[in-house]
């Protein structure tokens, strides 16, 4: 038995649950694989039979739109059949009550969870559950891991960047609530950037913060100066009903990022979100749709990213 | 057992391909051999002609015992294949399940208008699909528990290789 649950005796990847302890050659090889998807997308007929007659679940315990939909365009194209299950998180309060639900599911014959849910370690604890045949994907859970988002971002990096050993990445905003900003910069760090930038007021960062391996700015215009890559995490309005924020207008004044405060990156720097986007809050407008803008590659790519990882854990 | 130069094949093979080509021709060789192969035998037949390369990891009939193909490289077909002439070229042509996928593959991008099977070397009496090749540079008898591919030196140069399955 591997000390990583995700991973097989022989090291190949069994669920996907957070991109924290992953080899490098891993994430290579799932990014390697996407790119031959995104040939695949732009066939005629955009399917592949690969995982026909499987069975995966989509269970969101948490709302979504595009992770939702973006997993099941890419369970569609493997040619899978795809259940998708929104669970009230209200019903679900209890570690049990998931439990069964998923014992319910397996009883269907699923071959694969895609799990997002609000309460971290969730998809951990049905990869601990499952038989050995179901593969579990984490699709979100809690503040703790987002790794598809976490890998489809590198992979729209380098589509756009090229190699990741010369590149500056920063990470602006809401790191604290933020599962993405985990899983990206485990993955940046893991793919050997060398430079990774949290930029963030105070009360929006995790305390032991530079132990991941970061930079840690408050200030745009200093932590902006001369990177490669932006990356703009939402910031959630539930937060802003605490004292961690004075408004989001304030907030948009010192982080938000605008033209200006762009121009401090390097000329040719690519602006990102994982979305859903607050314009006028975390990012202009004028920045979102402008030309340094990758956020609507991010969501294609996000398909061919998933169809890899889905793949993989089926064959293996 | 001695194995023929690829290089004379390929020659060969462009010779014999050469007087059918159309303008709807269109040369697609397969990952990673076939493609190695098609590179070379492409100035040999029409340096204008449309070229591509196919990778059948997601179209092969193993997947359940084997799981993904462990190297995936994209597909390249920078043309349509609707109503196309497809000179598809592999390195070897053992099984004919590689071919299989590979018209599976071809037939997701458009209908052509035919298809042509070009190989290095016919492994004789070990298909297991009704699968033949239009053009073969060498047919070849291998002993069981034997593989035979192509190999490509850091120069180019393509040789063929006997290796034991593993």
């Amino acid at each position: 038995m591997s000390e990583n649950p995700q991973l097989n005796a022989d090291g190949s990847l069994r669920h996907l649950l957070t991109i924290d302890g992953l080899p490098r050659s891993l994430l290579m090889k799932i990014l390697d694989t996407a790119e031959g998807f995104v040939a695949v997308n732009d066939q005629e007929v955009r399917k592949v039979p690969l995982l026909r007659g499987k069975a995966i679940f989509n269970l969101f315990f948490e709302p979504s739109t595009r992770t939702r939909t973006t997993f099941e365009i890419a369970a569609k194209r493997l040619s899978a059949d795809v259940i998708n299950l929104n669970i009230g998180a209200s019903s679900q309060s209890k570690g049990e009550t998931l439990l069964d639900t998923v014992d319910n599911l397996s009883a269907m014959q699923a071959d694969m969870f895609v799990v997002r849910h609000a309460q971290s370690g969730a998809a951990h604890m049905i990869a601990r559950h499952v038989a050995p045949h179901i593969h579990v994907v984490n699709a979100g859970d809690g503040r703790h891991a987002h790794p598809t988002q976490g890998l489809l971002d590198m992979f729209t990096i380098r589509r756009f960047k090229g190699e990741f050993h010369h590149l500056c990445v920063a990470i602006v905003g809401d790191v604290l609530h933020s599962r993405v900003a985990r899983s990206q910069i485990h993955a940046l760090t893991t793919l050997g950037v060398p430079e990774v930038r949290v930029i963030a007021p105070k009360t929006l960062l995790p305390v032991g913060i530079a132990q991941m391996g970061v930079q840690v700015f408050h200030d745009m215009e200093a932590g902006l100066k001369g990177v490669d890559v932006v990356i703009i995490l939402r910031l959630q309005n539930e937060r802003m009903r605490g004292a961690r924020l004075p408004s989001p207008q304030e907030y948009f004044r010192y982080y938000g990022l605008t033209p200006q405060k762009l121009a401090c990156a390097k000329p040719d720097a690519i602006v990102m979100h994982p979305g859903p986007m607050n314009r006028g809050v975390e990012i202009d407008s004028a920045v979102a749709d402008g030309s340094q803008s990758v956020i609507l590659p991010q969501v294609t790519y996000g398909i061919a990213v998933r169809m890899a990882v889905m793949s993989m854990l089926a064959g293996n | 057992m001695t194995l023929p130069d690829p290089d004379v094949l390929i020659h060969q093979l462009a010779d014999r391909i050469r007087p059918s080509l159309s303008a709807e021709t269109v040369l697609v060789g397969m990952h990673t051999g076939g493609l190695w192969a098609a590179e070379c035998m492409h100035p040999l037949l029409d340096a204008g002609m449309p070229h591509g390369s196919l990778d059948i990891s997601f179209y092969r009939d193993d997947f359940e015992e084997k799981g993904l193909h462990d190297q995936i490289r994209p597909t390249h077909l920078p043309f349509e294949v609707e109503g196309r002439d497809i000179l598809l070229v592999d390195d070897v042509l053992y099984t004919g399940r590689s071919v299989r996928a590979a018209m599976n593959a071809l037939f997701d991008y458009g209908r052509p208008s035919r298809i042509r099977l070009a190989v290095l070397i016919d492994r004789l009496g070990d298909r297991q699909l009704p699968i033949a090749a239009d053009y073969i540079g060498a047919g070849l008898r291998v002993p069981s528990g034997k593989h035979i591919h192509l190999v490509r030196a850091a120069d180019g140069e393509l040789q063929l290789k006997l290796v034991d399955v593993e």
